[in-house]
């Protein structure tokens, strides 16, 4: 059976919508009264403000582990269809064969990407994130496809304090198992 | 169920959250919930197989009609001014509950509401939610199920069981225990429709696990369906495991072509690009089943052998110059003079469109027609005798009149005996029909097919033609059921529609402009054969349409009885 997702009414304030058209104009009217900067880019580079949505790259946890099980639903997501996955099966003799499934490819096309961050948003192992990355150039298209392992070189390693996949792998050892 | 007629007397009238429906007597609760949208969760349920009642999903609170004792006279409920109805203090299983006069059904009372989201919390305490990973997400019940009717979270603390994530039951079938909810579809399938009792429960209380009997494997040509039912992602097809997310494939309707049981199918398709094959419900044909066998079919669409350009004489051409060739030998041919100069291997395999085709450029050659019959042995379920799709289709077309022999002796002969000159081959191997090499090194061969083989490299001309899933079309099953089939993915580059090289290639043999589009093909087609007037491939239904098969009653057919098909008479060489 279909599933029907409500739509919020909107509230009394964004109904009236002066209020809201005056709080515009107080961040525009900031900006109006500012100083003028004038950076010397590519020399300077401006500071990245926390939470900027810089390009998409793919991370590690604390462990070194690949964190992408290949889901895509970052691809499913895609406004643009940016992304492509090929998943595949971790082999069951691997370290990791717990995990069971990590991406075999995984490339993003940044001529394509928006950068609407709706693929870290998704994602439910926490593994794509947009950093701070906002300059992206090349000859070539080619050269703007991200493959697997750029995202990871661009991604590293971010400290999550989930550890999932360890306490997967700790039940497993600690035999609270069939038998 | 809503389609039998049921005589009225049959009808009980049932009260489900408030709302009367008229059923037939003894309709199962969760399909009359089903016919008034409202609907009843549950796992182990499935219209096809029998009802056991172990998942507890579908509890509803039942009531009937109170009445006195003593005088049987109804107990009326003065506030109302009707019926009182009394309801049961415990919450009932929906699916061992059917249809009877006055029942009474909730399905949305607070207790109701309760017992889901206890039942959905127990089945969560040792269920992972894998998601993420598990093929079956997008097409999964616990999924679905623990979002509408679950309380949200867990108030479990327990570490949870870990059982074993990759059993393979069988060659086909992996396992993963930890995500079993122990529902006994699969156990029940295997039992009741596969007729493999294979499946089986051990253990207890959680530790119960599925698994194969000892010295057993679910390696039946069925097992795959288990898959399909599988209300969770606890059984996955070893093919499919990992390759593609559901909801990323286009769902085509098609139809099986390894036998004459002509099972309905969908094909899930993504990019141009096939990734699985799954039964479509047609209770008259397939039910909800299909073979393993047929699941598999779709790997020859990207096989090695793949014919994927013209050729002639044994050197590639462009499509449009090995037409050309064609047209150049028959034309040759037939200003030789002598009839029987030509001869045609039409196919069972072929579509119903394509036959009439074959059957106007054998008109327009005088060219007699063959079929080759392929039998093998039929399993009583969903694989015949007839490993040809479409023998029927040739006899309702016309193509042939008599049923086709497994070898083509009489075109041997005349080939031995120099009264052919050329043949032209409709997907069909001649060397695999018991023609000699010498033998086929004596005729012009004008080789139509998909895959490459002993003929394709003896012939002088080879038009590579489309597979079933790279075209539409019609085939008649045994039950003389006409079914269409449709496109799932584009065939390979430079290619054109089989439909398209059969109408160039009866126009260039003098038959005239033919129409090559199913649309137009179905007006002509269904002026010439009588049993085919008033169809036409936009209306046909998606569960077929069964023809008058009177004209063919007398006709020796190889097929046993299977699933939906009894022989008119079982002929005595049949299923031995
Ligand atoms: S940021 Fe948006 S456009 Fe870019 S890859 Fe992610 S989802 Fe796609
Ligand atoms: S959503 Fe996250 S886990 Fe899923 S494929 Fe994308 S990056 Fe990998
Ligand atoms: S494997 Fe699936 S179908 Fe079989 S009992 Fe478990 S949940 Fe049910
Ligand atoms: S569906 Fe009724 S108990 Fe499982």
């Amino acid at each position: 059976m279909a599933y029907v997702v409500e739509r919020k009414p909107l509230s009394l304030s964004e109904r009236l919508y002066i209020p809201q058209v005056l709080a515009g104009m107080k961040t525009t009217l900031k900006h109006f009264f500012a100083p003028n900067v004038t950076m010397e880019y590519p020399e300077q580079r401006p500071a990245i403000p926390p939470g900027y949505r810089g390009v998409p790259t793919l991370v590690k946890d604390p462990h070194g582990r690949e964190k992408c099980v290949s889901c895509q639903l970052c691809e499913f997501v895609c406004p643009p269809k940016a992304i492509r996955i090929t998943p595949g099966e971790i082999p069951a003799d691997a370290a990791n064969a717990h995990v069971e499934k990590g991406p075999k490819a995984f490339d993003i096309d940044m001529l394509r990407c928006i950068y609407c961050g709706l693929c870290q948003e998704v994602c439910p192992e926490e593994a794509i994130w947009l950093q701070n990355q906002y300059s992206m150039s090349g000859y070539t298209r080619e050269e703007m496809v991200n493959n697997k392992e750029r995202l990871y070189e661009l991604g590293g390693t971010l400290p999550d304090q989930h550890f999932k996949w360890d306490k997967k792998k700790a039940a497993e050892q600690r035999g609270n198992a069939h038998h | 169920m809503s389609s039998v007629p049921a005589k009225p007397a049959d009808l009980v009238t049932v009260n489900i959250d408030g709302k009367d429906i008229a059923v037939p007597k003894g309709t199962n609760v969760i399909e009359a919930a089903k016919l008034l949208g409202i609907e009843i969760p549950h796992y182990c349920y499935h219209p096809k197989l029998s009802v056991v009642g172990n998942c507890r999903m579908c509890l509803i609170e039942m009531g009937l009609p109170a009445v006195d004792p003593a005088t049987k006279a109804p107990i009326m409920d003065p506030a109302s001014g009707k019926q009182k109805v009394n309801w049961m203090p415990r919450a009932q299983i929906g699916c061992a509950t059917n249809a009877m006069p006055g029942l009474h059904i909730r399905t949305n009372s607070p207790m109701v509401k309760e017992c889901r989201e206890g039942v959905t919390e127990f089945l969560l305490i040792n269920h992972p939610l894998d998601c993420p990973i598990c093929d079956q997400a997008g097409e999964c019940k616990l999924q679905e199920h623990s979002t509408a009717y679950g309380r949200g979270y867990s108030r479990f603390v327990e570490n949870k069981n870990v059982k074993p994530k990759r059993t393979q039951l069988g060659p086909r079938v992996t396992l993963d225990d930890e995500r079993c909810i122990l529902c006994s579809r699969c156990i029940r399938f295997s039992k009741e429709v596969a007729k493999d009792d294979v499946l089986g429960f051990i253990d207890r209380g959680s530790y119960s696990t599925l698994t194969c009997y000892p010295g057993k494997k679910l390696e039946n040509n069925y097992s795959l369906n288990t898959v399909d039912i599988c209300p969770v992602g606890a059984l996955t097809s070893t093919d499919f495991r990992f390759k593609m997310r559901v909801w990323f494939l286009k769902e085509t309707p098609s139809i099986d072509t390894e036998s004459s049981v002509g099972a309905n199918t969908v094909v899930w398709s993504r990019e141009g690009v096939i990734y699985r094959i799954t039964p479509r419900q047609n209770d008259a044909v397939n039910d909800t089943w299909m073979t393993d066998s047929g699941r598999l079919l779709y790997k020859q669409v990207r096989s090695e052998d793949r014919l994927l350009v013209a050729a002639i004489n044994g050197g590639t051409s462009a499509y449009d110059m090995a037409m050309k060739a064609a047209s150049d030998l028959l034309r040759a041919s037939l200003s030789a003079g002598a009839s029987g100069e030509v001869r045609i291997v039409g196919s069972g395999r072929s579509s119903v469109e394509e036959q009439f085709l074959t059957k106007k450029l054998a008109a327009a050659l005088k060219a007699p027609v063959a079929l080759v019959s392929r039998v093998g042995k039929g399993d009583g379920i969903l694989l015949s005798a007839d490993r040809n799709p479409n023998v029927r289709g040739a006899l309702v077309t016309g193509l042939i009149s008599a049923l086709p022999s497994q070898q083509l002796t009489s075109l041997a002969a005349d080939i031995d005996a120099g009264k052919v000159k050329t043949v032209v081959a409709i997907n069909e191997d001649l060397a695999a029909a018991d023609l000699t090499a010498a033998q086929l090194a004596k005729v012009s061969v004008i080789y139509l097919g998909t895959h490459k083989n002993a003929t394709s490299a003896a012939a002088k001309v080879v038009l590579p033609t489309l597979t079933v899933f790279e075209k539409s079309g019609t085939f008649v099953n045994q039950q003389f059921r006409l079914q269409k089939f449709t496109k799932a993915v584009p065939g390979p580059e430079g290619l054109a529609d089989d439909l398209v090289t059969l109408a160039n290639l009866a126009a260039s043999a003098g038959a005239g402009a033919l129409p090559s589009d199913l649309t137009g093909l179905w007006s002509t087609l269904a002026a010439e054969a009588p049993v085919l007037a008033g169809l036409s491939y936009a209306k046909l239904p998606a569960t077929g349409a069964v023809l008058d098969s009177a004209a063919w009653a007398g006709l020796p057919f190889v097929e046993g009885e299977t699933l939906h098909f009894k022989p008119a008479a079982v002929p005595a060489a049949a299923n031995a």
